[in-house]
Formats: structure tokens, sequence, C-alpha cells
């Protein structure tokens, strides 16, 4: 019998992101107790990277603004795969979730007039980001901290003990969720510094462990986003949707090899950055496609006039959708016209005066300043596409953010179907507090229902989950874990990349098949004790099944959509809006066959009253012809519609 | 371009350990935690080290290099001396857990015992109203990405672990400040007084503005110049200050 | 390569400090490679430097402590019978005849009293002097440390009065370089060598006491809400770009003291005459 040190509590959270601090925190105030077991230090999560704001329809810069103008660019921005039920709700609680965090002590960036300031973003009509400078992901990550350690301090005064009834396990990591039956039980980990098993028993566990990006070789993810939650539900018998929407920036670093894939901001395209190859060219003319040919310049003059004046000139093609610019430089790159560093130069230098390169872009000045030692007003960047959010996840009940297995929940990136097939900027942070909230509330309720009938823990599950974590240690001479790691990042980043091939496809899923059966084998020196190569290993598992995921629905997705562009299906099929592929685990998996197996599920249909919020005109371009609404057919086009097209192509950002 | 370069590691744990001399290839442009994942990845899969975001914005990073405490992922490897052996030790300031990872229980515990944001009363969420002059100041503060490499290089608890109960560190001072300076901070109302128990509980004395906590901040806060002096003076305010003394008994008097 | 762990021989056996039990066991009470007890030793030698010479003017410089019409900066206000006879200047002798020595030793005790609490010179003289901490991360040789919780370092928090008392010294030391538009005779009209260096002086004195911490916090630092004090908000912003360069302005005005002093001494000495502009 495996020895683990044992807790009970009413409701765990995997993950002390955003989501998962936000979901304990409702939790906890349901009366709740509540675990949160973060993988790494408290407060280290990787929402702390989120740069850009928090969009809520809060109206104070623009009083236009409300929740249905935000369901609209969230929907717009997903390619309407987006479920509406999640968009709607998303939309309609933001605000109030912002302003809550005010009064646990966040301190936004402000108007004249004193309310929390809103920025523009690529696909937001209005003025929507409630914003920090550009650390608005710690700022909201300190906030949910210290708002724990608040409900903390009040336990003490009651009961003397601060973590009565909200407790944080710091490097923590959980490799099962357990079940007693259908149901939840608890989960399994390991402690990092010890390498100690142990057991949480709870009705309720909250998924809040963000996304997959560390299966790819360029990500501007942390270490963290190994697909753990994604890979725990899976495990547990929960399905996943949307796996092949992956979002790739076209701009993130590639120089140095320390900062590879950390972004570099829309902005700077923005402001009149231009892309060039090693020839020197600008070579964005090159690759307008047809169906934009009409609304970019043909030449550099043209281009360079838009700057100054975008009534009158067409905009410069640097910033065509982000899908179409990400191509043009893997093109580029593998026509062998890249920078030595294997991406391309986005040059400002020689643009724009030194002192405004400053004062505009102040925090990219600094970033290439401080980790590559390159001045931007002097000299060009290199960059290059980069992972940067998995758009799938979990599939949820959208109001209660619960999974198909009784007593599992999911919020934040790991969980899908918010976002569709692509993700707004800004629109991250309020899903990680808008379904945080939702999962910690229902999660709580769950485990209120539980009552007396509370699940048992399985000992034999737990043997198991040992003996599979001890693996490593017995694989005498098996393969280094963090070549298996390289491996993987490199066969996602070339075959699942951005542009896919059926046949790289095929090569990919042949190849993840492989890298399981030699993962299975991977081996460690040392002992339990903090040994990052034994974690990895551990890792790899969660790894190699979502990189399956995503690999398996991109194959069988034929058209191209959002954050999923194949070469061989170019176009967008209203048809395929209809489908939602779900991944779920194999009952019986054939070797060599992988472990995953696909399912395609009707992706239900928008409620009226949100359908009318669109005009027909651009409802036909998502929609197939049966499913338009036929009673509004002669309705004229809304205002919001007329720049739909042009807001889109922004995409989404941070 | 490529060279190889000696790392001198700290391996080993709280029942002791060496420097580890290890012979690693260093590329152009890394920085020294590329280094260690090198060695990591290479020579001692187990060496233990934190680490995160790998861009300066998480703060697990931290270590000693060259015996000054600094985040690796911000320590590039060309401003370091070149050809000289580079030792990389965990923070001396906490208990030691294994290699370059240290116990900074410490900080959590300091962190909890800092009264939180007190919200004003009868002011609902939406109907907050700060001015942006009002809020810059806590803003600065709120720039820390705890790498308590500000507590590390401390003298105050670093020489002198006995001093450890009753000082709460420049961080944690900062966040004092941070909440004294907060606009709408409703502390006073509820009777607390911030200002006296960071002198009183939390050691604001034992601070003698050698700014070295300044020195070491990566994100450039003025931690003494800002925070902690200007949290000293309020504390004089409230109790060496004669005439601001009467002052605020005569304006409360009103 | 080794990997195994062993018992922390080297560690130093006091146990204290860097060397507690549970931290990481390493010999060495530093492993910087720069020359950090460089900074150190430099402030260390300006401050004795300064510390030698205002000595011994003060003590002994009392007959060449004005060359009219200019006055040494340590001794204006002078509050003694003995002091000379500076026309129009700050010979007041408040303390009257009793006072048999040098009246320089009255004043400087105000001007000594702001520097010895000033937040800048705390930190030079707690590093340099008292080696608390010798630099940073380099670790004390001090076995206690109670900062300054206790007598008398407690005292340390009466610097705002001295910075009040600093206000009035710092006026009189201005009238001092107006004065100096007099020629010797007492005839306004004039500009000297000597003008000018007491102008300067007075300027960084100027500069030094209002980038003071406990002036920014007088002016502004102490308000919750800014908004509500547009002035002092002003203030306070223009005080924190002087206190920014507060060290830079405390060496500069604490040279530009000594050599006002020392000019006048040269001129009283008769060692140099004051070349005159006008």
């Amino acid at each position: 019998m495996t020895e683990v040190e044992r807790h009970g509590f009413d409701v765990v959270v995997v993950g002390a992101g955003g989501a998962g601090l936000r979901a304990a925190i409702e939790a906890r105030e349901q009366g709740r107790r509540t675990a949160i077991i973060c993988k790494s230090l408290f407060g280290k999560a990787h929402t702390v990277m989120a740069e850009g704001g928090i969009a809520a329809s809060m109206g104070n810069v623009n009083d236009q603004d409300n929740w249905q103008v935000h369901f609209r660019d969230t929907m717009r921005g997903g390619k309407f795969l987006n479920h509406w039920r999640m968009a709607e709700l998303h939309a309609k609680e933001a605000p109030e979730r912002v302003w809550e965090l005010e009064t646990w002590g966040a301190l936004f960036d402000r108007t004249k007039d004193g309310r929390i300031s809103q920025r523009n973003f690529g696909g937001h009509e209005y003025p929507r980001l409630a914003h920090v400078g550009d650390r608005t992901g710690l700022e909201l990550i300190r906030t949910l901290q210290q708002k724990v350690v608040s409900l903390q301090q009040e336990d003490f005064r009651e009961h003397g003990d601060y973590e009565a009834r909200i407790k944080v396990f710091q490097e923590y990591t959980v490799t099962r969720v357990l079940k007693d039956g259908d149901r939840v039980s608890g989960v399994f980990g390991y402690q990092r510094e010890s390498g100690r098993f142990f057991v949480i028993e709870a009705p309720a566990v909250v998924l809040a462990t963000g996304g997959i990006g560390k299966s790819f070789k360029v990500t501007s993810n942390s270490w963290e986003y190994t697909g753990d939650g994604h890979a725990l539900a899976l495990l547990a018998g929960a399905s996943l949707i949307n796996m092949e929407f992956v979002q790739f920036h076209p701009t993130g670093m590639v120089w140095p090899p320390s900062v590879k894939g950390i972004l570099v901001t829309e902005s700077v395209r923005g402001d009149g950055g231009v892309l060039r190859n090693s020839d020197g060219k600008r070579f964005m003319f090159d690759y307008i496609p047809d169906v934009f040919r009409e609304k970019y310049a043909e030449t550099e003059e043209e281009g360079d006039r838009w700057y100054q004046d975008q009534a009158n000139n067409r905009r410069p093609p640097e910033l065509l959708p982000r899908d179409e610019v990400a191509r043009a430089i893997n093109s580029e790159v593998k026509a062998g016209r890249g920078t030595p560093h294997g991406g391309v130069f986005l040059d400002v230098s020689t643009r724009l005066p030194a002192e405004e390169i400053r004062r505009r872009l102040p925090s990219m000045h600094h970033q290439f300043k401080e980790l590559a030692d390159v001045d931007i007003t002097a000299e060009p960047m290199e960059v290059g596409p980069t992972c940067h959010y998995v758009m799938g996840g979990v599939e949820v009940d959208p109001d209660t953010a619960s999974s198909c297995v009784p007593g599992l929940f999911a919020a934040g990136e790991v969980a899908g179907g918010m976002h569709g097939s692509n993700r707004l900027g800004g629109n991250s942070l309020s899903d990680l507090l808008v379904f945080g909230r939702r999962a910690g509330l229902h999660a709580a309720q769950y485990a209120d229902t539980a009552g007396d009938d509370r699940p048992v823990v399985d000992q034999e599950q737990i043997d198991a989950a040992a003996e599979e974590a001890l693996a490593p240690f017995s694989a005498d001479g098996g393969e280094n874990p963090y070549g298996l790691h390289q491996e993987l990042q490199q066969s996602m980043n070339d075959l699942v990349g951005i542009i896919r091939r059926e046949g790289e496809m095929e090569e990919a899923l042949q190849r993840l098949a492989t890298l399981g059966e030699r993962a299975e084998s991977a081996g460690v020196e040392g002992h339990r004790q903090f040994n990052p190569g034994w974690h990895l290993a551990l890792d790899l598992r969660n790894m190699l099944l979502v990189s399956e995921c995503v690999a398996r629905a991109a194959l069988e997705r034929q058209e191209s959509r959002g954050g999923h562009t194949r070469e061989d299906h170019p176009a967008m099929a209203a048809e395929w809006r209809r489908v939602l592929l779900a991944c779920s685990l194999a009952d019986k998996p054939v070797p060599g066959e992988g472990a995953i197996v696909l399912q395609r599920k009707a992706n239900p249909a928008i409620r009226e009253d949100l359908l009318a919020l669109f005009g027909v005109d651009e409802l036909k371009k998502y929609l197939t012809e049966d499913e338009l609404p036929g009673a509004e057919a002669d309705l004229p086009p809304q205002r919001a519609d007329v720049d739909a097209d042009k807001k889109s192509e922004n995409g989404a950002e941070h | 371009m490529s060279y190889e370069a000696t790392f001198r590691v700290w391996r080993g744990d709280a029942e002791g350990g060496e420097l580890t001399d290890f012979q690693v290839e260093v590329n152009d442009g890394e920085v020294v935690l590329d280094v260690v994942h090198r060695i990591q990845a290479t020579q001692a899969p187990d060496l233990a080290v934190r680490w995160n975001c790998k861009a300066g914005k998480c703060g697990s990073c931290s270590a000693e290099i060259n015996g000054r405490p600094r985040l690796m992922c911000m320590t590039r490897m060309s401003t370091l001396p070149p050809g000289e052996t580079v030792t990389i030790t965990p923070m001396r300031t906490f208990p030691v857990l294994r290699d370059l990872v240290t116990d900074v229980g410490f900080n959590y515990q300091k962190a909890r015992e800092i009264p939180a944001f007190i919200p004003p009363q009868g002011v609902k969420p939406g109907e907050y109203r700060m001015q942006q002059e009002d809020v810059n100041r806590s803003q600065e503060f709120r720039k820390c990405i705890e790498c308590f490499l500000c507590q590390d290089t401390c003298h105050v608890v670093r020489d002198h672990e006995e001093n450890k109960p009753a000082f709460a560190g420049p961080r944690f001072l900062m966040r004092m400040a941070e909440l004294d300076m907060h606009p709408l901070d409703a502390a006073g109302d509820q009777g607390l007084d911030r200002k006296a128990t960071a002198q009183e509980e939390h050691g604001l004395g034992y601070c003698n503005i050698t700014k070295c906590c300044t020195e070491v901040c990566p994100e450039g806060i003025k931690i003494t110049d800002n925070a902690l002096i200007p949290l000293k003076e309020r504390a004089v305010d409230r109790k060496y200050d004669p005439l601001v003394w009467l002052g605020s008994k005569i304006s409360r008097r009103r | 390569m080794t990997t195994e762990t062993r018992p922390p021989e080297a560690a130093d056996s006091t146990g204290r400090g860097v060397h507690s039990p549970g931290r990481a066991a390493i010999a060495q009470r530093h492993l910087r490679l720069d020359r950090w007890w460089l900074p150190q030793v430099m402030t260390a030698a300006g401050l004795l430097l300064f510390i030698g010479y205002s000595t011994w003017r003060a003590f002994f410089g009392l007959h060449t402590s004005y060359a009219a019409p200019y006055v040494s900066p340590f001794y204006s206000p002078c509050l003694a019978a003995n002091c000379p006879k500076m026309d129009g200047g700050a010979d007041w002798a408040l303390f009257g005849g009793w006072w048999s020595l040098s009246p320089a030793l009255i004043v400087l005790i105000f001007p000594l009293g702001f520097r010895l609490t000033c937040y800048y010179y705390r930190k030079a003289y707690y590093r340099s002097f008292w080696s608390s901490p010798p630099a940073c991360a380099v670790a004390e040789p001090h076995a206690k440390y109670s900062g300054e919780t206790r007598f008398p370092l407690i005292l340390q928090n009466i610097h705002r009065y001295f910075f009040y008392v600093a206000i009035p010294v710092a006026g009189i030391l201005t009238w001092d370089a107006i004065l100096g538009f007099r020629d010797p005779q007492g005839h306004w009209g004039h500009m000297g060598l000597g003008t000018l260096v007491l102008l300067v002086n007075v300027s960084l004195i100027w500069a030094y006491t209002a980038s003071c911490h406990s002036c920014r916090h007088i002016v502004g630092g102490r308000l919750r809400h800014f908004s509500k004090h547009p002035v002092r908000y002003r203030m306070w912003t223009w005080v924190s770009k002087l206190n920014a360069r507060h060290m830079q302005l405390a060496w500069a005005s604490l040279f530009s003291v000594g050599l006002a002093d020392l000019y006048v001494y040269l001129l009283a000495s008769g060692a140099f005459s004051d070349p005159r502009f006008f």
C-alpha cells in the first residue's frame, strides 16, 4: 500500500492562475473548505505574462459599449464557432468581475474622471481593456493572491488558523484525478520539494491549469504549460473540444535563444514597423491574397502614406490578418531568405525617429534592450511566429463549468468553447474571472449536494497512480526525458504548426505514437527530491496526449478557420462551423494507433435573440443557408457590421 | 558563436553540499538560466532549479550569481566577465531545499501578517473613483514580481537570522507603504494605523536604509526612496512630530 | 563531477548570518568578484577628509573666517561676542561674552545634525564606517543588529527638525551671498570670484536641503490624495526630482561648503586676493 500524505477538502482547485484563484475564492466564500494546488510558487502563474488588459464592456471611455457589442466582437473573433452561451455570459459578467477586483485592492490605470481606464485592442469595437500599463496580468494575479490572503486572515481571526478554510499547496503537482464510480473523489500527485505523494479527498475538483504551449518548440508560454489539466480531464473520462485551434502570434522574438517565442506586440507594425527578408525586401507585398487585394496597398509609397492618412490610402500589407503574416514569414524563411536565426527582420528603426520609438513603444524598447541587447531605435528586430494560446479545452457546461464527469469542473484556458476558433486579445483575462467564479460557485454547490454521500477514495487507484509516477525511476538506462521533450516540440512545431498539411499531420501522429512508446521507458537519475528530470518525465505523458488531440483534430477538420490553417483546405466552410471535434480517451488503445478517439459533435445553434444582433449579410459569411434567420432576412445590416472584417483582422493579442 | 565556460554551481541540501564544477557550452546571446538548463539537460538532469516565465516577469529564478542576488533569466552571459568561472548559489538568506532551490516560506508567512486592503464602507463595486496621480505611487510598488531578491539581500535578516520574526523585510514593508498610500484603503476607519504597526509590529526601525534592496530590484522599483523612507517619515508623523501630532489632534476634534 | 552531499565542514563554526543552520553551506562570507569595497573606501575617504578639514577650521579658523565682504559658511550666523564684525552680516552675539570657544561650534551643530541624520549620509556611514553592511550580499562582521529601533539610533527619526533648522541657516547663507555684491567697503555693485563661490555654494545648499527626504514628505509626501492638493502635488513632484539626486547633491554641497570656507581662508590669510568682475 502506497504511503501518502492525505487531506480532505470540499473543493480542490488544480492551478493557481487567474481562473484557479478566482474559483477558489468563490468556493471559499460559499463556505466550502477549499484547497488550491499550484505547480510552482503561489503567485507565479502564467497569468502574470498577460500584458494588454481585461476586456469588459464597462463603457468608461466610450459609453456606447455594452455587453451585446462585446458579445458580437467575441463571436466574430472566434469565427462563430464559439459556444454562444459562454460568449454571452462572458460579455455580461465581465464588468462585475473587474469592479470586484477593485474592492480587493487592484489599482487599474484611471480615466480623467477617476474611473477605470480602458484601451483599444484588436477586434474590439470600443476601448474596452481595463489595464495597468503593460502588466495587467501581474495586477490580476497579485490582487487574487492578496484576496486569498485576506480570506485566510479572516479565518485566522475566527478560528485561529490561517488555513482553516482555504489552503494553498505550493509546488504540488497533480498526476491523476481519482474517481469513485463515475464521480470524482479527489486528486493524487506529488510534492516537488520532497517527492512524496499526496492525496486530497474531495467531491469536487476544478481544473484551472492553463494551456499546452510547451508542446511546441517556439512558444510564448512558460514551462508549466504542459497541458496537465487537458490530460487529467481526458484520463478522468471527460472530452476535449476545439483542440485543433491553436493561436500563433506572427511576431515573437527569435533571438537570442533565451527569449525565443516572447511576444513582440502588434503595435510595432501598427506604428510603422515593416517586415523585411534577408535581401532587405519588404516581402509582404508579394503575399497579399486575392480576397484582400482591394484593401491593401500595392506599393511601398502608398503603404507609407497610410500611416499619416488612413482615409485616403490603403493599409500596408504588414497589417494583414495574423495567419497571413505568419504564413508569409514562414515561406520566406523556408525559401532561405530568413535571418541568420530563422526569422525575418521587423524594422522600426529606419521608420521613426529614436525619440518617437521610445515614446510609443517603451516596453518593446526595454524588452529588446534588456533581453536581447538590441536597440530597436538603431537596428531591426528579428521575429518569427510563436505558439501563444490554445482555444480548445475541456468540454464544459457553459453555465456551471462542469464537465461530463460529475464533480469535475474546468475554467480558463483549459476549458474549451468560449473563444471558438480564435481568441480576441483581452478576452482571456475576463474569461478567467467570469468562468473561474462560475466554476468555483458550482463546484461549491455540487460539493454541498454530496452531503453525507461523499465519494470515497479507492486505494487501488492510489497504488496505480503511485506506480505510474515512479515508473521513470525503474526504467534503467531509459531515454533522457529532455531529449524526448525536444523531439516532441520539434515535431509539433514542424508538422502541426501554423500551416498544416494532411501528409505532415499523418506523419506527426506516427511520430507521436513512437514518442509515446519511448516516453514510457523514459528514465531519470537521482532521487525524488525536487528532481526536474523526473517532473518532466511525468509531464511528457500529458504533452503527448494533448499533442495527439491537436494533431488528430487538425487532420480531421478540412477547412481553415481562426487558429487552424490548412494549406490543402484554405477556405472557411459553413458546414464545418456546425461541427465540433471532441477528443476522448480510447477505451482499448491499439498499440501504435494512439490513445485518442475523435468524435464529431453538433455545435449548438445560437439563440435567436443573439443571432439578431448581427446583420444577415454578415451571418451569410458564417452560417449555412438553413441556419440563417428567415424572418429578419430583410433587415438592413447593422452599423457595426460595415467594418467588421477590418477589425477581426487584428485578431487577438496577449 | 559558442564557447566553453566553467560553471560552479552549488549542489546539496540542508544537510550540506558543495560547489560543483561543470564545463558547459555557451552560445551567443544566452542568459545564465539557459546555461543552467543545458547543464540540466546534458549533465545533471536532477539539478534543482526554479523557473517559470523566463522573461523577468514571474520572479521565480532568483539566485546569487558571482555573489550577487539576481534573476538567472535576466543575467545575460555577455555581461559577466569573459573567461572567468561563473559561480551560482541559491539565495543565502533562506533555508536551502535542494541545489538552487530555497524555502521561501518566510516571505509567504510575512505576507500573511500584513493586514489586507480594507475596502471603504458604502462604496459599491463599480463606484470606486480614484485619480491617476493618487494611484501612481502604489502602482509602482505593485510592479513587484515577488522574486524576493530584496528580502535575500537585506542584511537585517541575511546576516541576523534572529531578526526574522521581528522584521517583515523590504518587500512587505513596501506592501504596507502601498496600502497606506492607497487612496481608498479604509484601515483608519477600522482603527488600524498602518504607519504605527509598520514600526511596532513589522520592524520598520530595523531598516537602516542602506539601499541594497533597491540595488537588486529587477523591476527597478525605488524601494528605499519611495516606500521605506516615506513610510519611516509617516511613522515619525505619528510618533515623533509634536507639531503634526498636535495638528492631527486639533483637526480630529473639528 | 560530484553530486553527493557532505556535511558543511568548512562552514563558519559560529553558525550565524549566512552560515545559519539550514542555509546553503557555503564557507565564504561572500562570493562577489567585483571591487565591492571600493565605493565604501572612497566614501570613507571623502567623509574623513571633510571631517578633518572642518574640525581644524571650526576650532582654529575664527581669525580667518571673514574677508569682507565674504564670510565663511562655517561662521555664519556667528552667535558669540568674539565674532569678527561683519557689516550687515549675521553676527548676532546671542550667546554673549561667556562663550570663549570658536563660535563656529555653536552653529555647526545644526548642519552637522542635519547631515548626520540625513537618509543618504546614514547609508554612507553605516556602510563605510560601520560595515553594516560592508556592501550588498557581503556578510557584516557584527554579531547583533538592532538597526534604528533603539537609542541612540532611534534618534535618527528627528531628521525633520534639523531640516526645519536648516532652512533659516540656508536663508542666512543666502543673505551672506547677497552681501557679496558689496565691495569690501560696503558699497553695492560689486562682484568678485568670492561672490560666485558663495552663490554656487548656497545654491547647492538649497538644492541639497530641498531634496531632503523629510522635505519631500512634508511638502506633499504625507498626503493621501494628491488630487485634492494640486499645488502641493506640484511641489512634491518637483522635490521628488531633486530627491532622486540627493546623493549627488549631498556630496556637491559638502565640497562646496568646504571650498567656500577655503576660499575665505585664503583671502583672509592674504594668500590670495579676490579677482573682481565688476
